[in-house]
């Protein structure tokens, strides 16, 4: 079945690293949504959050070319794990009158977004949630106010809650 | 420090081709008895002939050239080698640490460039870190699923003073090769065998790397079933065994395809289930049950969906089957494969190719004495040294018409005398497809 999946790698914090696991869904014509990377509490080693649509086959062959590579210390599957799972997003709208300002902050609340600035015409918010918010969020803010909007996404990062699944 | 890793890892044959940026460590090489340097004419030739010592002989070859041109004339031999599982490490000589990004004289990011078709390349950026590099590098290259390993040494690195220390022992937490039988799996497969009216053997790569050919062909006696091979399989049992139908696939013959279509089970071993061998695969082995046993677990089901997958090395699997496998009755199924081969022979080469050797056909200006039918090839060959190998790999006639009467294991040892060098079996058995394709390196055969 075709849908959403996620993925934590452990990796080595290695030059090349990156390039090799990008090159890896480039290389085999895998989907790649979002990836994100960073250090963890052991230098030597990183930790990548890999959020991708394929359908069953094309995973299990995706989870076993990330575990042959000699880079990759841990494949492990998120996709029905119980994590914790949030994106950093910022927007910003241009051209905002009042009226769009007062309908900016009623458009945060349910989204429990930010205002962090507020320029002479321009707004900038931001947004830590679970991709899939951020997604409605952001087609919400679309449909009111096209074309005025600059998007940056971060991709999601994401852990295993305290309590396992 | 390059040369004592050298010698530590055994290495006896060097395939190398100096430049700026690698003459260190050809330096260092001068008076080292133990090692002897072939120098061919180009660097696919190299990387080619060091591929055909690897083939041929089970062990890791080694290539050694200079940065840029040197580094990028191997990226054919590197996808070869690597598709084929065969063991190479290949050392390229790489601009100083400080002008890398500078576009440099010579420089290319050959690491880059192989990332995707090799399965390891590194760069050493710390000089105390080479010991452990190279260790790394062969271990790689010849555990698992073999392939090739690219260590990009940059001139600084090579020039620095340091620890001649060899390390005698590699860790790689993100790279533990599984080697042993699931024994569950194990047991599934052979209540599967059991049940089976058509059984069939598809062999593969895996066996020949695995040195597992003897265990098998007594496997396959034990158990009364016909085998057929992939090219890369071919010479797992003897191909003038009765129970060796053939190759499968695109190249392969009217029996071992019909064969597959066939079977009931389809037990594999050592193969990826390439399209030159599956065709259409909605249709391949439609009425059997898969089993597949490789040390690769990205193998498994990737291309065709597998009943019972055993991620294991051949030789420990085929050990294990000696031991549990069932003596079938199969004297019906066989008695059928038998006719198919027998109404559908594979075309035998011409006796008179030798006569033809001025020909069109074989075309390399200079060389055509040298050249001869890809099936005389090895028939002389054979008569030589009493068995061949695919040594020279993709070479599709040698693949149909080529006999492997004996196991490829002996090949270099009774090869080299007739040849006087291995690259000679290269040079001698690529051409044999009747394209000149590295018309430079005859030139480096011997005797």
């Amino acid at each position: 079945m075709t849908k959403k999946r996620w993925l934590s790698l452990f990796v080595e914090n290695e030059i090349g690293t990156l390039a090799r696991i990008a090159g890896l869904f480039s290389g085999k014509s895998y989907n790649l949504n979002s990836l994100t990377v960073g250090t963890t509490e052991d230098p030597t080693v990183s930790r990548m959050t890999i959020g991708l649509t394929s359908d069953d086959r094309t995973f299990e062959q995706i989870k076993k070319q990330l575990n042959r590579s000699v880079e990759v210390i841990r494949v492990v599957d998120f996709t029905d794990a119980a994590i914790h799972s949030e994106e950093l997003m910022f927007v910003k709208i241009r051209g905002c009158s009042e009226n769009d300002r007062a309908e900016i902050e009623r458009l945060c609340l349910p989204f429990a977004a930010k205002i962090l600035e507020s320029g002479a015409d321009t707004v900038l918010l931001e947004s830590v949630q679970a991709e899939s918010r951020n997604n409605d969020w952001i087609a919400l803010l679309q449909r009111c106010f096209p074309g005025r909007l600059e998007i940056v996404r971060g991709g999601s990062v994401a852990i295993e809650t305290i309590g396992g699944a | 420090m390059f040369v004592q890793a050298l010698l530590a890892e055994g290495v006896d044959t060097l395939f190398a081709y100096p430049g700026g940026q690698a003459i260190d460590l050809f330096d260092a090489l001068y008076g080292v008895e133990q090692i002897r340097v072939v120098l061919p004419r180009h660097e696919q030739g190299l990387i080619h002939a060091a591929d055909g010592y690897a083939r041929a002989t089970g062990r890791v070859g080694v290539c050694l050239v200079t940065s840029g041109p040197g580094a990028t004339n191997l990226v054919t031999g590197i996808a070869t080698a690597n598709y084929d599982s065969v063991p190479l490490v290949c050392f390229t000589g790489q601009v100083p640490t400080v002008l890398i990004g500078n576009d440099a004289f010579q420089e290319v990011d050959i690491v880059g460039i192989t990332r995707s078709i090799c399965k390891y390349a590194v760069t050493v950026r710390r000089r105390e870190n080479l010991g452990a590099v190279i260790k790394k590098a062969f271990y790689i290259a010849r555990s698992g699923k073999p392939g090739v390993v690219v260590v990009d040494l940059p001139k600084d690195i090579q020039r620095a003073p340091g620890s001649a220390d060899y390390p005698a022992q590699v860790d790689i937490r993100g790279y533990k090769p599984n080697t042993e039988v699931h024994m569950g799996q194990l047991k599934k497969a052979m209540e599967c065998l059991k049940q089976a009216k058509r059984p069939l053997f598809l062999l593969g790569g895996g066996v020949n790397i695995a040195r597992a050919n003897k265990k098998m062909t007594v496997l396959a006696e034990k158990t009364g079933i016909p085998v057929v091979t992939t090219i890369m399989g071919k010479g797992a049992i003897p191909t003038d065994h009765p129970l060796y139908v053939g190759n499968l696939g695109i190249h392969g013959s009217y029996a071992a395809n019909t064969a597959v279509s066939a079977c009931d089970v389809l037990f594999s071993i050592g193969v990826r289930f390439n399209d030159r061998i599956t065709g259409k695969v909605s249709e391949f082995a439609p009425n059997a049950s898969i089993i597949h046993i490789d040390i690769d677990p990205a193998s498994i089901s990737r291309n065709i969906a597998v009943d019972i997958p055993i991620v294991a090395d051949a030789k420990n699997a085929i050990r294990a089957l000696l031991d549990r496998a069932p003596t079938l009755d199969l004297t019906d199924w066989r008695a059928e494969i038998v006719r198919w081969k027998a109404g559908h022979p594979l075309p035998t080469p011409p006796r008179d190719l030798r006569r033809r050797r001025h020909s069109n056909e074989h075309s390399g200006a200079g060389h055509r004495s040298r050249l001869r039918a890809p099936g005389h090839h090895l028939h002389s060959e054979q008569r030589l040294s009493g068995q061949c190998a695919p040594v020279a790999g993709a070479v599709l006639r040698k693949a149909l018409f080529g006999h492997l009467p004996a196991l490829p294991q002996g090949l270099s040892v009774r090869l080299q005398p007739s040849l006087g060098a291995l690259p000679g079996v290269h040079a001698r058995l690529h051409p044999s497809g009747g394209r000149l394709r590295r018309e430079g390196d005859p030139g480096t055969v011997r005797g």
